[in-house]
C-alpha cells in the first residue's frame, strides 16, 4: 500500500468523523453562531453594545451619552425626568420632592414667590432626600468586625495581584446621605477634576469660584506624596452656598432666578458621590492597576458596573441594595394602547443584568439584531428598505417580514438639531451686510435638506425652520413656524423656495452665476467638516452637488475632529457642519447657541456661527428666567424671527429616530432626557431563547458541496499519481 | 553562540532608539500636545486652564525633545520625548492618556491576538507547503498548470474580497459561525475559525507559488537525482529531501511574517470584533493615545529584531553549513 | 487659449516615467544582453496579452493624466485678464462626457430604468404612495423592459460591428507590417497568423485586443444611454468612478517604487560598493525603518500631511490638487517602507560585483569610485530595479484597497477602488444588496492585478529566473 493512499484513508475517516458531528441530532452547540456562552442562554440578560468605551464614568467628568449609557443606571441625582409623560416633566428621585426655591433679594431678605426676575438676587434650593438608600456593595466600603475600614489605608502588600475591584474580597455598603450630594457639588468645583460644567456653574452657584481657588491653593502648595498631589479632603473645606442642613437635608443658593438649574440637578453630575469611594480610588497604586473612578462607579442606582474590559465587554448587575422604586402609573394617553402601563406600580428594575458588547460596526450589530442576539435596535440607512414601508397615508410601519418576527417600531423625534453653520466673523460669508445676508439666504434654499433627509437617513428626519427642535418650547409647528426667507407656504404646506429664486439672491447679493461681479472670479467657498474616511465620500459629494445648483465651486476641508474643533475655536471655518442635542428640555439650551456672548471664538462658548446680534441677546437675557408661558413665547418668536432674517445657519434638520425592538422586549419608550431607561425594562427570555433557535438553524450544506469539490480535485491527482508511481522515476 | 546571541542583543539598542525617536517626532509633529488634551477632555465645555491642567497631569507640559529652561542635563531629560522612551526602552509602558496601564492591556489583548495568528499561521505554512510540495510533484501535468494559474487568480484578489464575502456569506447567510465577537478559552474556536480559513485562503496564491519555486529549484539537484536512482518513491524524495533543503528559503520567509503578524492581525479583528492588539492599535489611533501606539511600535520593532535572530539560529539548525561569526 | 493645462505633480511624474521608459527602450534596443531577455518575454503570448490588458489600462490612466481647467466666459467687457474655471478635468473626462455627467438622484442597479430606493410621491389626490421614480438618465425615452432588452441588443450589435471593422482593419495592417516575410502571400501569412505560427504571438495579442475593443465599443455604445454598472448613493455612475480609478491605481503601483527608486539604488550601491563604515550607517537605516510595523509609519505619515494641509488651506484651493498631493505622499510613504528590499538586494549584487575582475581591474587603474559605480556597477544591477518594480506594482495596488480601509488611502474624496470597496461594504448590509459597486471595484482591480501578475512573471522569468521575491 502506498503512503498517499494511506493518508486518504485516514483523511476519509476523519471526514466521517466530521459528518457524524454534523448530524449529530443536537449539534455541538444550540446555534452555531450563538455569540455568547451556552449557559447564559435563556437568562433574564439584556444585550446591547457601545461602540466606543466610554472614556469617564467619572458623574462629575462625563456627559457623553455613551457615558451616560452606563453611568445614569448607577449614580441617582435628586430627580429624575418620568419615564412616560410628555412634556417632559421632573419627578423626585431620591430627593423627597421637587423644591420650590426661596428667593432672595441682595440684601439677603425673602421675597414672594412672584416677585419680579430683576429683584432677585439669589435662589435657595432645599432639598430632603428620602431615608435609608443604601449604596451598592463595595470594597471601599468594607469595614471589620471592630468597625474600621479595611481597604482605606491600603498597603503594596494588599494590592498585591489585585487587577480589578472584584479581587477585594470584602465588601460593604452604608446609607445616602445629604453630605454625599454636597460632596459631590464641591468634586466639580475641584480644578483638577475638570468637569465640563465648571465654566457654567461657577456662574451660578454662590462661593463656587471661591471654593475651586482655596482647594487648588491647598492642592498646590501642600506638600506631594511620593510625588504625587496630596488628597483634600473636600468634606473639610467649605463653600459658602451649599450647605448640609442635616443628615438628609442640603441646600443650594444660586445666584439669580434660574428655573433652569433644577434641569442641571437632574443630571449625574449632580449624583452623590461617598468620600470613602473617592479616598479609596485616590490610594497610591490604585490608578496604575487601573482601579479609578473612570473605570469603576459606586452608587446607589439599579445596577453596579461588575465587569468594564472595554476591549469586550461591560456588564451592569443588579444592585442587591437598590431601594424600593416602582415602574410609573401615570403615561400619555396613548401608552396604555401601547402596552406601557401593564406594569405600572411594579417594583424596579426588572431585568438582571446587561452585557454591553463592544461591536465596532454597525453591520455586524445590525446582523446579529436580526438573529436575535441583540434585543434593541435602530435602524441604519443600509437596512431601512428592508425594515420599514410606507403606509398609503404616509405613516411608517414594519415590512411584513419584520412584523412576521414580532419585532416593533418605535418612532420619535429627538430634541435635537443637525446644522449647516457659517461663520459670523468670515468676510464673505459672514457679516451683516445686505450682501451677505443674501448670499446666506441663497445657500439655505439651494441646501435642500429635505432631499439630504431622503437620501441618508431615508427621510427620518423634519427639515428644520429654526434653532428649536419639536417638543422644546416654543417650536412651532406647520406653515406658522416656517423661515419664510426659505420656504414657502403651499396649500398649507411648507415648501422650499425654487432654486431661481436662490440664484436671483445670489445675483443680487453681487455673484451673478457663482461669479463676483467686480473681478468676474468664480465664487469659492470652503466647507470644513470633521467627517473623513470613504464613508463621508457620498457626503461630501452631495454638497457640492447642491452649491453646484448655485455654480458656486465648494471646497470641502475635512480634517481629522482635533483639528475640526481648532478651527472652531479660531474661527479659520466658513461654513461648517455642526449638532446639538439639548442637556435639557428647555429653550434656553438651544437659543444660547446663537447667544453673542456665547461666542465660540470670542469667550470659548458653545456659539460656534459667532453670530451676535444685539437685539438678540438682549431678547435672550431677558426669556432666560422667565416661566414657560405667553410672555416667553412671544420673546422667542421674535428670536427666531431675527435669526432667520440673518441665516447664520442654514437650518438642517431635526433628527427622527426609529427604534426597532425585538418582541420580547417590553417598556420600550424613547426618553431623551431620561437616560437610567434601563430600569424600566422588562425581557421574555423564554421567548427570545425560543426565536434565535427557530432564526439561528445553520445551512450546512455548501460544506459538503466545498468537501465534495476538494474530492473532486484530489481524485484525478489520485489517478495521476497512479500513473506516475506505476512508470520507473525519471 | 551566546556571544553571537549578546552582540546582535547589543546591535539591536541602536535600532531601538532610533525607532523611538522617528516615532515620536512623527506622532508629535501631527498631534500637539494641547490637540491631545482636548480630544481627551471631551467635546463641549473646555477650558484653557482644563487644558493645562490636563498636561501637567499627564506629563506632557515639557517640551518635546529640548528643554531650554532647565539647568544642565536636565535640558535633555526633562523632556517629554526621554521620559517616555527610557522607560520604554525596560518595558515600562506606563499609562494610556485615559489612564489605563498599557502593559497589563498589551498583556491581556495578546491572546486573542494571538488565537488567530499562531493557527493561521501554523496551519498556513503547512496547508502552503503541502500544496505547492502537490504541484512540484504533478508537475508538467495539468494539475500543475491549473494549481498554478488558480494561484495568479487568487492571488490578484485583495484580501478585503476574501474577508467580505467569507463574511457575509458563512454568518450572515449560512449561520455557521458568530457574526464577531469573541470569547476565551475553548468557546473561542467559533469565533476564530472564519478568521483563521480566510486568513489561509487569502494567502494561499502568493505562498504557494513562492514555496513552488524554492521546490522547483531543488528539484534538479544531484542529491535529488540520487535519491531518485536509490528507488525512493517521489513522496519520499520530495519530503525527505527537497522540503528539508528547501526549508531555508521558506524560514527566511516564514521571519519576515513575524512582524506582520501584528498588521495583518489589524483586518482581521477589526471585521471580526476580535478584542486583540490590532484592534487595540487602531482604537489608539483613532483616539490618538500616544502612548499606546508608542509601546506598539516599539514592541513591533522588538519582535522583528527577535524574528531576526531566530533566523539566524534556524539557519544554523536546518543547514549545519551556515556557521556563526 | 480656451483652456489652461494644470500640471499635478503625479501627472509630471508620470510623464517623467513614460520618458524613462521610451529612453531605456531605445538603450535596451542597442544592447543585445537586454534585447534578449525581452525578445523572450515578446515570444511568450501569456505575457503579451497581458501586455495589452496593461496597455489599455495605461492608455485610460494617461488619457486622465492630461489635465486642464476650462476658460470661462466672462460677463461684460472691460476684464482683461482670462479666467478659468476652478475645476480641474482630465482628457478622460472629456470623452467620459455622458459618464460623468449623468448622475442621478441615488442608488440604481445596472442597466436599470428606475431608481433602486423607493421614493413617496404625492398624488394630486392628497394620497402619497410609495414609488420606485424613473431615472433621469438611465434609459431615457426606454419605456418597457422589453424594449430596453430590444435596445441593448441593438447597440451591442452595432458595437460588435464596429468592433470587428476596426478589428479587420487592425489584423491586416498587422499582417502586412509584421508577420508577412519580405515577398510572402498574404494569404500565407494570414494562415501562420491563424496558426499561431509567428515569431511574437500575434493571435494571441489580436484576440486579447478585439475582447479591449469590443469592451471599449460597448461602453462607448451603452454608456451614454444606461448606467451598465448601475450608480452609487448619490447616483454617480460606478463605471465612471470605477475607470476613473485606473489612474490612482497605475500611480500608486508605478509611483511608490519609483519616487524611492534613485534612494535606494544609491544607497544599495554604495554600501555594497563601500562596505565599511557607509554600509553600517545604511544598513542601520534600513533596518531601522524595516522593524517600525509599516501600517503605523503610514498612519503617522498621512495624519500629518493632512496636518500640513489643514495649516496650509489657503494656498491649495482646489480639489484635484489636494487629492494629488495626499496621492503623492501615500506613494512615497508607500515607497519608504518597500525601498528597504530593494536596497537589501542591490547590496548584496554591488558586494559580489566589486569582487569582480574587471571592477578591481578598473579601481587598480585609478578609475574613481564615482564613475566605477555609474559606469560598471549600475547598469549590471538595473535588472533587478527593473524586476522589483515590476514585481512590487501588483502588491502595490492591493495595498492601496487595505490602507483606505484603515482609513490611510487616498483622500476620501478620490475615485480609488479602495474608497469603492469600503463604501460598498455598507451596501452589502442592504436588503436588497448593492452589489454593483463591489462587483465593479472587484473586476477592475482583478483584471489589472492578474495582468500586471502574469507580465511580472515572464518579464522575472526572462531577466532572471533565479531572483526570489522576498
Amino acid at each position: 500500500m502506498n503512503i498517499l493512499a494511506g493518508r486518504l484513508r485516514r483523511m476519509a475517516a476523519l471526514l466521517g468523523l466530521f459528518t457524524l458531528l454534523l448530524a449529530r441530532p443536537q449539534p455541538l452547540w444550540a446555534q452555531w453562531n450563538d455569540p455568547y456562552p451556552q449557559r447564559d442562554s435563556g437568562r433574564n440578560i439584556l444585550y446591547a453594545a457601545f461602540t466606543e468605551r466610554p472614556k469617564r464614568l467619572d458623574p462629575a467628568q462625563a456627559y457623553s451619552s455613551d457615558e451616560y449609557t452606563i453611568i445614569s443606571q448607577i449614580y441617582e441625582p435628586p430627580f429624575e425626568y418620568q419615564y412616560l409623560l410628555r412634556p417632559y416633566t421632573l419627578v423626585p428621585l431620591t430627593a423627597r420632592a421637587i423644591p420650590k426655591p426661596v428667593y432672595l433679594d441682595s440684601k439677603g431678605r425673602r421675597l414672594p414667590a412672584d416677585a419680579p426676575a430683576d429683584r432677585i438676587a439669589y435662589s435657595v434650593y432645599t432639598i430632603h432626600i428620602r431615608h435609608g438608600i443604601l449604596y451598592q456593595p463595595s470594597p471601599c466600603f468594607a469595614r471589620n468586625a471592630s468597625g474600621q475600614y479595611l481597604y482605606q489605608s491600603l498597603t503594596a502588600a494588599q494590592l498585591r495581584g489585585i487587577r480589578t475591584l472584584s479581587g477585594f474580597r470584602h465588601t460593604g455598603t452604608r446609607e445616602l446621605v445629604a453630605a454625599d450630594y454636597v460632596y459631590e457639588i464641591k468634586r466639580l468645583a475641584s480644578p483638577w477634576v475638570q468637569s465640563p460644567l465648571f465654566s457654567v456653574l461657577r456662574h451660578y452657584i454662590v462661593g463656587f469660584k471661591r471654593f475651586a481657588r482655596t482647594v487648588g491653593h491647598l492642592r498646590a502648595t501642600l506638600p506631594r506624596v511620593d510625588g504625587r498631589p496630596p488628597y483634600i479632603d473636600l468634606a473639610q473645606v467649605p463653600m459658602v452656598g451649599v450647605k448640609v442642613l442635616g443628615r438628609y437635608t442640603y441646600s443650594i443658593e444660586v445666584r439669580g432666578k434660574y428655573p433652569q438649574f433644577l434641569y442641571w440637578m437632574a443630571m449625574p453630575f449632580f449624583a452623590p458621590m461617598p468620600p470613602e469611594a473617592a479616598h479609596f480610588f485616590s490610594q497610591p497604586g490604585m490608578a496604575r492597576r487601573d482601579l479609578t473612578l473612570d473605570w469603576y462607579a459606586v452608587g446607589t442606582g439599579p445596577y453596579m458596573l461588575t465587569v468594564n474590559n472595554p476591549a469586550r465587554e461591560m456588564v451592569l448587575q443588579r444592585n442587591p441594595n437598590y431601594h424600593p422604586d416602582f415602574y410609573p402609573r401615570r403615561g400619555d394617553s396613548s401608552d396604555v394602547k401601547d402596552g406601557l402601563l401593564k406594569d405600572a406600580g411594579m417594583r424596579l428594575p426588572f431585568i438582571n443584568r446587561v452585557v454591553f458588547i463592544r461591536e465596532r460596526e454597525t453591520i455586524p450589530y445590525w446582523d446579529k439584531f436580526m438573529q436575535g442576539y441583540y434585543d434593541e435596535s435602530g435602524v441604519s440607512a443600509e437596512s431601512f428598505n428592508q425594515v420599514v414601508q410606507y403606509s398609503p397615508g404616509g405613516q411608517a410601519q414594519l415590512t411584513p417580514a419584520m412584523r412576521a418576527r414580532g419585532i416593533r417600531l418605535v418612532t420619535s423625534t429627538a430634541p435635537s438639531i443637525m446644522y449647516y453653520g457659517f461663520n459670523m466673523l468670515d468676510p464673505v460669508v459672514g457679516g451683516y451686510s445686505r450682501r451677505s445676508r443674501l448670499l446666506r439666504r441663497a445657500i439655505s434654499i439651494a441646501i435642500n435638506t429635505r432631499q439630504y433627509i431622503l437620501i441618508f437617513r431615508n427621510g427620518r428626519g423634519i427639515p428644520a425652520q429654526s434653532p428649536l427642535p419639536p417638543g422644546i418650547f416654543g417650536y412651532q409647528p406647520g406653515c406658522a413656524g416656517r423661515d419664510p426667507y426659505v420656504y414657502d407656504c403651499v396649500d398649507g404646506r411648507i415648501r422650499r423656495k425654487p432654486i431661481a429664486v436662490a440664484r436671483r439672491l445670489l445675483a443680487e447679493a453681487g455673484y451673478p452665476d457663482g461669479r463676483d461681479q467686480r473681478t468676474g472670479k468664480p465664487l469659492l467657498l470652503y466647507y470644513d467638516t470633521p467627517e473623513t474616511g470613504p464613508e463621508a465620500k457620498a457626503n461630501m459629494d452631495w454638497m457640492r452637488k447642491q452649491f453646484r445648483k448655485l455654480n458656486i465651486q465648494l471646497v470641502i476641508r475635512s480634517t481629522d475632529y482635533n483639528r475640526f474643533q481648532q478651527k472652531m475655536r479660531q474661527g479659520e471655518e466658513q461654513i461648517f457642519s455642526w449638532g446639538w442635542n439639548a442637556d435639557y428640555p428647555d429653550p434656553e439650551d438651544f437659543l444660547m447657541l446663537l447667544y453673542g456672548p456665547n461666542s465660540e471664538v470670542k469667550f470659548n462658548g458653545e456659539n460656534s456661527a459667532n453670530y451676535n446680534d444685539p437685539e438678540f441677546n438682549r431678547l435672550f437675557n431677558e426669556m432666560r428666567n422667565m416661566n414657560n408661558g405667553p410672555a416667553r413665547a412671544a420673546i422667542i418668536r421674535r428670536m427666531v424671527s431675527l435669526v432667520q432674517r440673518d441665516a447664520p445657519w442654514v437650518w438642517g434638520y431635526y433628527p427622527v429616530s426609529y427604534l426597532l425592538r425585538q418582541a420580547w422586549v417590553h417598556n420600550v419608550k424613547p426618553n431623551y432626557m431620561a437616560t437610567n431607561n434601563l430600569k424600566y425594562l422588562r425581557l421574555d427570555p423564554a421567548l427570545r431563547a425560543r426565536d434565535r433557535k427557530a432564526w439561528n438553524r445553520p445551512v450546512v450544506w455548501p460544506l459538503w458541496v466545498i468537501a465534495a469539490l476538494l474530492v473532486a480535485v484530489m481524485l484525478p491527482a489520485v489517478l495521476v499519481y497512479r500513473q506516475k508511481e506505476r512508470k520507473s522515476p525519471l | 553562540m551566546i556571544r553571537y546571541i549578546i552582540r546582535r542583543l547589543l546591535y539591536a539598542i541602536p535600532i531601538l532608539v532610533g525607532v523611538n525617536v522617528l516615532t515620536f517626532a512623527l506622532f508629535f509633529f501631527v498631534n500637539t500636545p494641547n490637540d491631545m488634551a482636548r480630544f481627551h477632555l471631551g467635546i463641549k465645555r473646555v477650558t484653557p486652564q482644563a487644558i493645562t491642567e490636563w498636561k501637567i497631569e499627564h506629563g506632557y507640559n515639557d517640551p518635546l525633545f529640548y528643554n531650554a529652561r532647565a539647568p544642565g542635563i536636565d535640558k535633555l531629560t526633562r523632556t517629554i520625548f526621554f521620559q517616555h522612551s527610557v522607560k520604554l526602552l525596560v518595558f515600562d509602558f506606563g499609562q494610556s492618556d485615559s489612564g489605563r496601564d498599557i502593559g497589563y492591556d498589551i498583556r491581556q489583548r495578546m491572546w486573542p491576538s494571538l488565537a488567530i495568528q499562531v493557527p493561521t499561521f501554523v496551519v498556513g505554512l503547512a496547508v502552503y507547503i503541502s500544496v505547492a510540495l502537490m504541484t512540484v510533484f504533478f508537475r508538467g501535468t495539468y494539475l500543475d498548470l491549473g494549481g498554478v494559474i488558480l494561484a495568479v487568480v487568487m492571488m490578484s484578489i485583495s484580501m478585503l474580497f476574501y474577508v467580505i464575502g467569507g463574511q457575509y456569506l458563512f454568518s450572515k447567510v449560512l449561520r455557521l459561525v458568530p457574526i464577531s465577537g469573541y470569547d476565551t478559552g475553548l468557546s473561542a474556536f467559533k469565533f476564530v475559525v472564519l478568521p483563521v480559513v480566510l486568513g489561509i485562503v487569502s494567502g494561499i496564491g502568493a505562498s504557494m507559488r513562492l514555496y513552488r519555486t524554492f521546490f522547483l529549484e531543488e528539484a534538479p539537484r544531484d542529491y535529488v537525482r540520487t535519491a531518485r536512482a536509490k528507488g525512493l518513491s517521489e513522496i519520499r524524495v520530495l519530503f525527505r529531501h527537497v522540503l528539508k533543503n528547501a526549508m531555508i528559503p521558506i524560514l527566511t520567509g516564514v521571519v519576515v511574517v513575524i512582524p506582520t503578524l501584528f498588521i495583518g492581525g489589524l483586518i482581521m479583528e477589526s471585521f471580526f470584533g476580535i478584542p486583540g492588539l490590532g484592534a487595540y492599535t487602531i482604537d489608539a489611533v483613532r483616539s490618538q493615545d500616544f502612548g499606546i501606539v508608542h509601546a506598539m511600535v516599539y514592541l513591533g520593532a522588538v519582535l522583528y529584531i527577535v524574528g531576526l535572530i531566530m533566523t539566524d539560529l534556524a539557519y544554523t539548525l536546518v543547514d549545519p553549513r551556515v556557521r556563526l561569526e | 487659449m480656451a483652456f489652461k493645462f494644470v500640471l499635478l505633480p503625479t501627472d509630471a511624474l508620470l510623464y517623467l516615467l513614460v520618458v524613462v521608459a521610451v529612453i531605456y527602450g531605445m538603450y535596451a534596443a542597442r544592447h543585445e544582453h537586454l534585447r534578449a531577455p525581452w525578445r523572450q518575454v515578446r515570444r511568450n503570448p501569456v505575457a503579451m496579452a497581458a501586455l495589452v490588458v496593461l496597455a489599455a489600462y495605461v492608455a485610460t490612466g494617461l488619457l486622465d493624466s492630461i489635465h486642464f481647467r476650462m476658460r470661462l466666459d466672462v460677463p461684460g467687457a472691460g476684464h482683461h485678464q482670462a479666467i478659468y474655471a476652478p475645476q480641474v478635468r482630465s482628457v478622460l473626462d472629456v470623452l467620459c462626457g455622458p459618464l460623468r455627467k449623468h448622475v442621478e438622484r441615488t442608488y440604481s442597479a445596472p442597466f436599470a430604468l428606475r431608481s433602486f430606493t423607493p421614493q413617496m410621491v404625492r398624488l394630486p389626490g392628497g394620497q402619497r404612495v410609495l414609488e420606485y421614480p424613473r431615472l433621469q438618465y438611465g434609459g431615457a425615452g426606454i419605456r418597457t423592459s422589453t424594449d430596453r432588452a430590444r435596445d441593448i441588443a441593438l447597440r451591442c450589435l452595432r458595437a460588435t460591428g464596429e468592433t470587428l471593422a476596426l478589428w479587420v482593419a487592425l489584423v491586416c495592417a498587422v499582417v502586412w507590417w509584421r508577420v508577412r516575410h519580405p515577398g510572402e502571400f498574404m494569404r500565407t501569412a494570414f494562415v501562420r497568423l491563424a496558426r499561431g505560427a509567428t515569431d511574437t504571438p500575434w493571435r494571441t495579442i489580436l484576440v486579447t485586443l478585439a475582447v479591449v475593443i469590443l469592451l471599449v465599443a460597448a461602453i462607448v455604445n451603452l454608456g451614454g444611454e444606461y448606467h451598465i454598472l448601475g450608480t452609487d448613493q448619490v447616483g454617480q455612475d460606478v463605471l465612471y468612478e470605477a475607470i476613473k480609478s485606473i489612474r490612482t491605481g497605475l500611480v500608486i503601483g508605478t509611483l511608490s517604487t519609483l519616487v524611492m527608486l534613485p534612494f535606494a539604488v544609491a544607497m544599495g550601491v554604495m554600501a555594497g560598493y563601500f562596505g565599511g563604515w557607509v554600509d553600517d550607517l545604511i544598513q542601520y537605516l534600513y533596518t531601522t525603518l524595516n522593524s517600525i510595523p509599516s501600517v503605523l509609519l503610514i498612519i503617522a505619515v498621512i495624519l500629518s500631511l493632512q496636518l500640513y494641509m489643514a495649516n496650509h488651506a489657503a494656498s491649495i484651493d482646489n480639489i484635484a490638487q489636494r487629492q494629488d498631493i495626499r496621492l503623492l505622499a501615500l506613494c512615497v510613504v508607500l515607497g519608504v517602507t518597500s525601498w528597504t528590499g530593494l536596497c537589501r538586494l542591490l547590496r548584496g549584487e554591488a558586494m559580489k560585483l566589486r569582487n569582480m575582475d574587471y571592477i578591481q581591474a578598473a579601481t587598480a587603474l585609478g578609475v574613481r569610485s564615482r564613475s566605477i559605480m555609474t559606469r560598471h556597477i549600475l547598469p549590471n544591477v538595473m535588472h533587478i530595479v527593473l524586476i522589483s518594480v515590476v514585481l512590487d506594482f501588483s502588491g502595490l495596488v492591493l495595498a492601496e484597497a487595505i490602507l483606505s480601509y484603515i482609513g490611510v488611502g487616498v483622500d476620501p474624496s478620490m475615485n480609488s477602488w479602495g474608497n469603492m470597496i469600503n463604501g460598498a461594504r455598507l451596501e452589502l448590509a442592504r436588503d436588497p444588496v448593492v452589489w454593483w459597486s463591489l462587483a465593479a471595484a472587484f473586476l477592475f482591480m482583478v483584471t489589472l492585478v492578474l495582468a500586471a501578475n502574469l507580465f511580472a512573471d515572464a518579464v522575472r522569468d526572462a531577466f532572471d529566473p533565479r531572483l526570489r521575491t522576498s
